[in-house]
């Protein structure tokens, strides 16, 4: 077998023998592992007789008290008046829009017996079209968050008090606002892109003569802003319309993952990688980076560089595109070469070609403006028409106000929806100035770093409790409506500010159908809080109730170009190279998981897996294996001993970063790809009150040690923050766990994927899948043809009627995550801690494994999602010795978690590694209350108990059973999905209704990359995927497992050689 | 004789006239009843103000005769229109009686006749004997039988090795003192081996009615009998529990629910209730209770008043009924699927229970028991000739070619999948 060429880690790579050893030892615990606990007391660790014996009497005592012949009695609580659209056991969906920090999705919410469990996509949305994001898809469990402040809060000393009702807020503040005297009012918040909101923020500014709206991105995009008014004379971020390009180049924008409107992009980007037919049309992707990026890993051909070098790169482009720029010099050829091959596709695709850039300096946006006017993007590939108000901060403007803070002519200062104490570069400096302020309000939901500071909190609602609307896009309205009365003794931020605005008329705009505001009624008083006056502002649109029914009203616009200024270049040319540069360089990213930290409280982000590191709970350096040779001795490439050493245990050793000043001392993480003077540091970690004995309550039990706050190391220019720096390494003596969990399991090198480039595809088609096709053949005897009756000596089952499948497009897939979220908010999945985590418990049903392939200096990724392949002969159901996982008439693999006695022997046999067992009782369904509690701090971590906490567990899917210690679970295809949707069938007596059905992740997918549903039926979208021939395979088929889940093979739009057909062939010409 | 017979002849035909009319008669009558039973009686009493009025001596009160007729096709546009019917709507509301537009004129003709020649059932007189006490169980006969037959046996085995020894001491053949069967290691094995079964039998039927709790019948908040509203009433299951039919929970009706009759039915006037231990119930009192719960005051007719705002008349709150049914956590079940598409009767799993005073568990509800249903029940199976069943079976093709070749002849929950794991755990 050819398959050294996909690798996880550098174990695998090089197969040392330890990496064999525990791939081997697939479990690594004693079979007790309350053994583990008590090792200090009982007799030397191992377990003798006698306390086997102590056990057994314990265990059986416990399951008789347990089971007590008493049965509880129950009761049932009907309503006294049951609302019309309530039926108990029925869900309801309800469209709205989920926002945080200018995001903003348009999304369908579940509610189940009047609680949203929920988030799945708004199909009508132009701009999601139904995908969703790892972070919309978690935010329905930042609801329940325990953190939440359950009412306003006045500060008293070091204390906070409450304040017992609203309208002694209300006076309080009137009293406080009409003593600050001339000083300034400034309401800071996020990118504010509500209609709504805006008008009532510019009737609230009216009334205090000086005041103003400071819009404050965490993670900024002010460079492009700035660049834009320069280049346009537009302060504003121009719609992107990757699916009109057949060339992208990227300058390390991270489109698919984290940058600007990442779910619309990757609609849009994986529209042109669907290979269809014997010669695709695939668009091409450049990229150019200094970390490994998920769009990077995306890419068809990927570049790394210093970050300092990004301007050149950008001028060298220009200028190979025939800018009147002089090209400075790019040292190295790999990157010169890929210059030169990428403006020479972006001007073979003139007019349909695009370029993005991820700094945030003004200059080199400038530049890659005055590219994208060369290349034809303008109008065509960017849309002017339609602006992007997701983001729209300028950072001038934040280092104004932290100036006025900080010389103390800001009278008052009220915060929405941004933290800025944590996020901004001299947040403690900030923090202790804002303490100072005469009027500090925070509208924060959470007494978080900064509402800390502030000496009034009034808690906004959540997004599932707020009426509201969005325009995310000029023309793209999306709507709010309240999926839960408010859980707590909160109320809106904009009802607030109506408020305290006095009792002035309340200006009214007349909206005309497309949502423009038309002109303002002054006289028509509105109610006084926002709920009726979101409904007031759209009055002038005759069916809102239909918009709300919808959740979006769009208007079609024609796209536009902007006039563009060619004089902008002259003033950028000087200082858009001038970065400075250093031998150690850091980049600060945001995680596709965590973004800018403002969800950092929510378990299931802090346990998604980075799709590129695999690491949970925690930020890190992440430097390249050559970088981590001179910076911490660690030879991984050619000494198997410290490979191993660094590889197998948890442990990693930590070095201290210094920027401008300021220190982090950090883990260290080895990847492949990485530019090899480049560290990369995730921001949004690292929450922490200054009250650090409160952090558990305030930040939050999963915040809280996750991780250090790398927002300190963001410089800041003079016109806007720059995300990287020139830095100086030390070596430390210190260790740090990280809890990984790609080295989880191990396909033992057998071939999971298959890819080959464009040009190969197109020429021989057949090739791609030879290798499987031969291996099939050779199972079979002479003469035999049909594999899946012929391959095997047990007998074929038939599926009568339904038979369900699933289909995935690696094509497509970017390694979003987004997925595996929805399938642990739909399923019930636990939260297992990073204790946990870092002994491979961690619970998930669907995984992203990421397989590195190529130039181990800057390797090519492929993302393949693995969930249980439901195979038709299933190695995993004949080794149960109880039965408890068995095979349905419908090709599902099933398992019945009451019938689980906990042996693991299907675990062991499944050779796709995704059973996953209960080790300890994560979910709080033990009989016994506080018994976890003895695990706390040295098993458990404390988000296992805020997962179970009565309020976090209102997130809990009724449909799926809560499973207990001591059982196996796994990836089920949503059956209670698939349930529900045969008994609507058989209700409207309607077989179509099966043909396709989705699944949690399937719905999730912003790309479309999973299809589901019968695969009996011919006219199923599922089978219409398996019937491209080319490119359909099953993983591992040559087991003769018979999977339910196949994959479509990945094809690269490059001229390098990818894959195992090449290398076959490549080995066959050597 | 010729003169007889004409005479006689005539005499049978008016006869048989008169029989005719009658039957006639009491066809339009029944039919007036059903009818009555059917549409009206939902709110209307003939002789006693319900959700809606009295209706006998209708004619009496309505300006017209045409009116009623009208009024039945059209009640809302009457109140708008007519003088009587505004102050009728002005006693009753906020209730508007539904419309009725497809009821016939003779059929209203029918109804209004069978209201009127309404007379009250004089009231039982004594109980129906709770069917005398039969049925007697046997088994409690044998057991003390085989007890008494156990103990002759081994008093006799005592008699005959007494007279062995005393005959053996006669004829001078020396024994050895002979072992007292308590300490005969015979007796002793067997009585172990006995108390082993008996004792394991006990062991595991005990251990597998764990949790089962087939005939629980707890005491509810309110003494609601099934048997007076779904039995005696005749009110359909479904009025109360609607969601039967659309949720996997078949629901308890909320307060208002109970209240949409409860408001008219202030007293309880039937036959005695009587609970199993002999206490008599005072059905007043218990819809006193409901009164209670619903924040209603049954002498101003009205709700209390909302003081406190909190949505809900003061003193309101739901009554917590005690679960009878309880699944485990871990199954599914999903009263929608047996109901519309299963077309399951609510009796088949509940019992009778429009005969039930108080609802008992009359199912065991045990795994066993529900699979067993389901290998024995049949689905609705498309018959792609006759086009008739739930077309939902078409896809499986595979039966429908077995049924063609007369390989099977129905099919049943089992062979759709109706016994595997994943239908009812996950």
């Amino acid at each position: 077998m050819s398959n050294k060429k996909y690798w996880q880690n550098f174990g695998e790579l090089n197969q040392t023998a330890t990496f064999k050893q525990s791939a081997d030892n697939e479990f690594n615990e004693s079979l007790l592992p309350i053994e583990e606990i008590s090792s200090e007391g009982l007799l030397d660790g191992k377990t003798p007789r006698r306390d086997f014996l102590k056990y057994l009497g314990f265990s059986t005592a416990a399951a008789a008290l347990a089971a007590s012949c008493e049965m509880p009695v129950r009761r049932a609580v009907p309503y006294l008046q049951r609302p019309d659209n309530v039926i108990p056991g029925v869900s309801n969906y309800y469209a709205s829009t989920y926002v945080n920090g200018g995001d903003a999705i348009s999304v369908v919410v579940k509610q189940r017996d009047g609680r949203p469990i929920k988030i799945e996509g708004n199909e009508l949305s132009s701009i999601t079209k139904g995908g969703t994001s790892a972070q919309a898809q978690a935010s329905v469990l930042d609801l329940y968050d325990t953190t939440r402040l359950r009412h306003p809060l006045q500060k008293v000393g070091n204390d906070y008090k409450e304040v017992s009702t609203f309208e002694a807020f209300d006076s309080m503040i009137a009293g406080e606002m009409s003593s600050i005297g001339a000083k300034s009012v400034v309401l800071l918040t996020s990118t504010i892109n509500s209609p709504s909101t805006l008008q009532i923020i510019n009737n609230f500014l009216a009334k205090y003569p000086g005041s103003r709206h400071v819009q404050y991105d965490t993670v900024s995009y002010s460079g492009m802003i700035t660049a834009n008014e320069a280049c346009y004379g537009k302060k504003a971020l121009p719609s992107y319309q990757f699916d009109k390009a057949k060339t992208i180049v990227s300058l390390g924008a991270d489109f698919l993952g984290t940058w600007l409107s990442p779910v619309e992009f990757s609609r849009q980007y994986a529209s042109n990688r669907k290979v269809s037919g014997d010669a695709p049309k695939l668009s091409r992707h450049f990229h150019f980076e200094s970390m490994l990026s998920l769009t990077g890993s995306n890419a068809d051909d990927r570049f790394t560089h210093k970050p300092s070098e990004t301007g050149a790169i950008a001028l060298a482009l220009l200028a190979k595109l025939g800018g009147a720029v002089t090209a400075p010099s790019i040292a190295d050829a790999k990157v010169k070469a890929g210059i030169d091959k990428a403006a020479a596709e972006l001007m073979k695709t003139k007019g349909a070609s695009l370029v993005v850039c991820g700094s945030n300096d003004m200059n080199i946006q400038v530049v890659v403006n005055t590219i994208n006017e060369i290349i034809g993007a303008n109008g065509t590939t960017i849309n002017w028409a339609v602006t992007n108000n997701t983001r729209k901060g300028t950072d001038t403007e934040m280092s104004t106000l932290v100036a006025d803070i900080n010389s103390g002519s800001v009278g008052a200062l009220l915060v929405y929806d941004c933290n800025p104490v944590y996020s901004f570069s001299e947040g403690n400096k900030l923090g202790a100035a804002i303490s100072k302020v005469p009027v500090s309000i925070s509208f924060n939901g959470t007494l978080d770093e900064t509402s800390e500071q502030c000496k009034y909190v009034i808690p906004s609602h959540h997004w599932l409790e707020s009426w509201g609307d969005a325009e995310p896009k000029t023309g793209h309205f999306s709507f709010m409506q309240p999926l839960i009365n408010p859980l707590f003794k909160t109320r809106a931020f904009q009802t607030s500010l109506m408020k305290w605005t006095g009792s002035q008329t309340v200006n009214i705009p007349t909206v005309d159908s497309t949502g423009k505001v038309l002109g303002v009624t002054p006289s028509k008083v509105s109610s006084a809080d926002y709920e009726n006056y979101v409904k007031d502002f759209w009055s002038g649109k005759a069916d809102f109730e239909k918009a709300l029914q919808d959740g979006v009203i769009e208007v079609e616009t024609a796209p536009a170009a902007a006039t563009f200024n060619a004089a902008a270049l002259t003033a950028a040319l000087g200082k858009a190279a001038a970065a400075k540069s250093g031998a150690t360089e850091v980049v600060l990213y945001q995680k596709v998981s965590m973004g800018t930290g403002s969800q950092a409280n929510n378990p299931w982000l802090q346990e998604l897996p980075d799709p590129i590191s695999k690491v949970t709970w925690d930020n890190y350096a992440m430097v390249s294996p050559e970088l981590a040779k001179s910076l911490v001795g660690l030879d991984i490439m050619n000494n198997q001993r410290q490979a191993d050493s660094y590889e197998v245990t948890p442990e990693k050793p930590v070095i201290k970063v210094t920027v401008n000043g300021k220190s982090l001392e950090l883990p260290v993480l080895i990847l492949p790809g990485l530019n090899d003077n480049t560290i990369a540091v995730a921001l949004g970690y690292g929450r922490e009150s200054a009250d650090q004995a409160n952090s558990l309550e305030r930040v939050g039990r999963s915040a809280t040690g996750a991780g250090k706050n790398a927002y300190p190391m963001v410089g800041f220019d003079g016109s806007s923050f720059i995300y990287s720096a020139a830095a100086t390494v030390e070596k430390t003596n210190n260790t740090y766990p990280l809890a990984q969990t790609q080295v989880h399991g191990s396909s033992e090198s057998r071939p999971v994927i298959f890819e080959t480039n464009l040009s190969s595809y197109t020429k021989n088609p057949e090739a791609l899948l030879e290798e499987p096709r031969n291996e099939r053949m050779g199972i079979m005897a002479e003469g035999k043809t049909d594999f899946v009756k012929d391959g095997t000596i047990y007998p074929d089952y038939e599926k009568p009627g339904i038979k369900w499948g699933m289909s995935i497009d690696l094509n497509t897939c970017t390694g979003c995550s987004a997925c595996v979220v929805a399938c642990t908010a739909e399923n019930n999945v636990s939260v297992v801690g990073k204790i946990q985590v870092q002994k491979a418990h961690e619970m998930h049903w669907l995984r992203i494994d990421r397989y590195f392939t190529g130039d181990i200096k800057n390797p090519d990724v492929v993302f393949q999602p693995m969930l249980c392949q439901h195979c038709d002969n299933a190695p995993c159901e004949n080794v149960c010795p109880v039965a408890a996982t068995n095979h349905s008439s419908e090709g599902l693999n099933q398992m019945t978690y009451n019938r689980c006695i906990g042996t693991r022997y299907c675990a062991n046999n499944c050779p796709f590694k995704v059973r996953r067992f209960n080790w300890l009782d994560f979910t709080g369904a033990d009989s016994f209350k506080d018994n976890q509690q003895p695990l706390r701090g040295t098993e458990l971590n404390e988000v296992v108990f805020q997962m179970n906490d009565d309020l976090t567990r209102m997130v809990l899917n009724p449909d799926v059973t809560v499973r207990s210690r001591g059982v196996i679970e796994k990836c089920s295809f949503c059956v209670q999905r698939l349930q529900d949707t045969k008994l609507e069938a058989k209700k409207n007596q309607d077989p179509t209704m099966v043909r396709n059905v989705k699944t949690a992740c399937m719905q999730a997918c912003p790309t479309n990359a999973i299809n589901f549903g019968n695969v009996n039926d011919k006219e199923s979208e599922v089978s219409k995927a398996r019937a491209d021939k080319n490119r359909n395979f099953y993983v591992l088929e040559q087991l003769h497992v018979l999977p339910n889940v196949s994959y479509l093979a990945k094809i690269r739009n490059t001229d390098r050689h990818v894959g195992i057909a090449e290398e076959a062939h490549e080995e066959a010409h050597s | 004789m010729s003169r007889y017979r004409i005479t006689i002849n005539k005499t049978l035909a008016v006869l048989l006239l008169v029989l005719l009319f009658s039957i006639n008669n009491s066809a339009f009558a029944a039919d007036g009843e059903a009818l009555f039973k059917a549409n009206c009686s939902n709110c209307h009493k003939p002789d006693a103000d319900y959700t809606g009025p009295a209706l006998k001596g209708w004619s009496s009160r309505v300006p017209s005769p045409d009116w009623v007729y009208k009024w039945v096709a059209n009640p809302a546009q009457m109140i708008a229109t007519d003088a009587y019917a505004k102050a009728l709507f002005e006693q009753w509301k906020p209730t508007v009686m539904t419309a009725f537009s497809n009821l016939k004129k003779e059929e209203i003709d029918a109804i209004l006749k069978y209201v009127d020649d309404y007379t009250p059932p004089a009231p039982a007189t004594a109980s129906a004997s709770g069917a005398a006490g039969g049925a007697s169980d046997d088994s409690m006969l044998y057991g003390i039988l085989t007890l008494v037959l156990a103990l002759v046996a081994l008093i006799l085995l005592q008699v005959n090795s007494n007279l062995r020894k005393l005959s053996d001491e006669k004829e001078g053949i020396y024994r050895s003192e002979p072992v007292p069967f308590y300490r005969n290691k015979t007796y002793l094995m067997a009585g172990i081996l006995v108390l082993f079964i008996v004792g394991g039998y006990f062991t595991i039927t005990g251990a597998i009615g764990l949790g089962r709790m087939k005939n629980y019948q707890p005491v509810q908040p309110i003494y609601y009998s099934h048997k007076i509203h779904a039995g005696i009433n005749q009110i359909s299951c479904l009025y109360c529990h609607g969601s039967a039919q659309d949720s996997k929970h078949a629901g308890i009706p909320s307060v208002n629910v109970c209240m949409n009759c409860h408001m008219a039915i202030k007293e309880y006037k039937g036959d005695p209730i009587v609970r199993e231990d002999g206490s008599a119930v005072n059905g007043t009192e218990e819809i006193q209770k409901l009164y209670q719960y619903a924040g209603w005051n049954p002498d101003t007719k009205q709700y209390n008043a909302d003081n406190n705002s909190d949505g809900i008349p003061d003193g309101a709150k739901p009554i917590s009924w005690v679960k009878i049914h309880n699944l485990p956590d871990h199954v599914y079940f999903n009263h929608s699927q047996h109901i519309k598409v299963g077309k399951q009767q609510c009796q088949t799993c509940h019992g009778n229970i429009q005969e039930m005073p108080e609802v008992f568990q009359f199912a065991e509800l045990s795994m066993g028991w529900c699979v067993n249903c389901h290998r024995e029940s049949k689905v609705d199976f498309y018959n792609k000739e006759t086009k008739e069943g739930n077309k939902f079976y078409s896809i499986y093709e595979k039966f429908h070619e077995d049924i063609k070749n007369h390989k099977l002849d129905s099919v049943t929950v089992e062979k759709i999948g109706g016994t595997e794991c994943q239908k009812c755990h996950y």
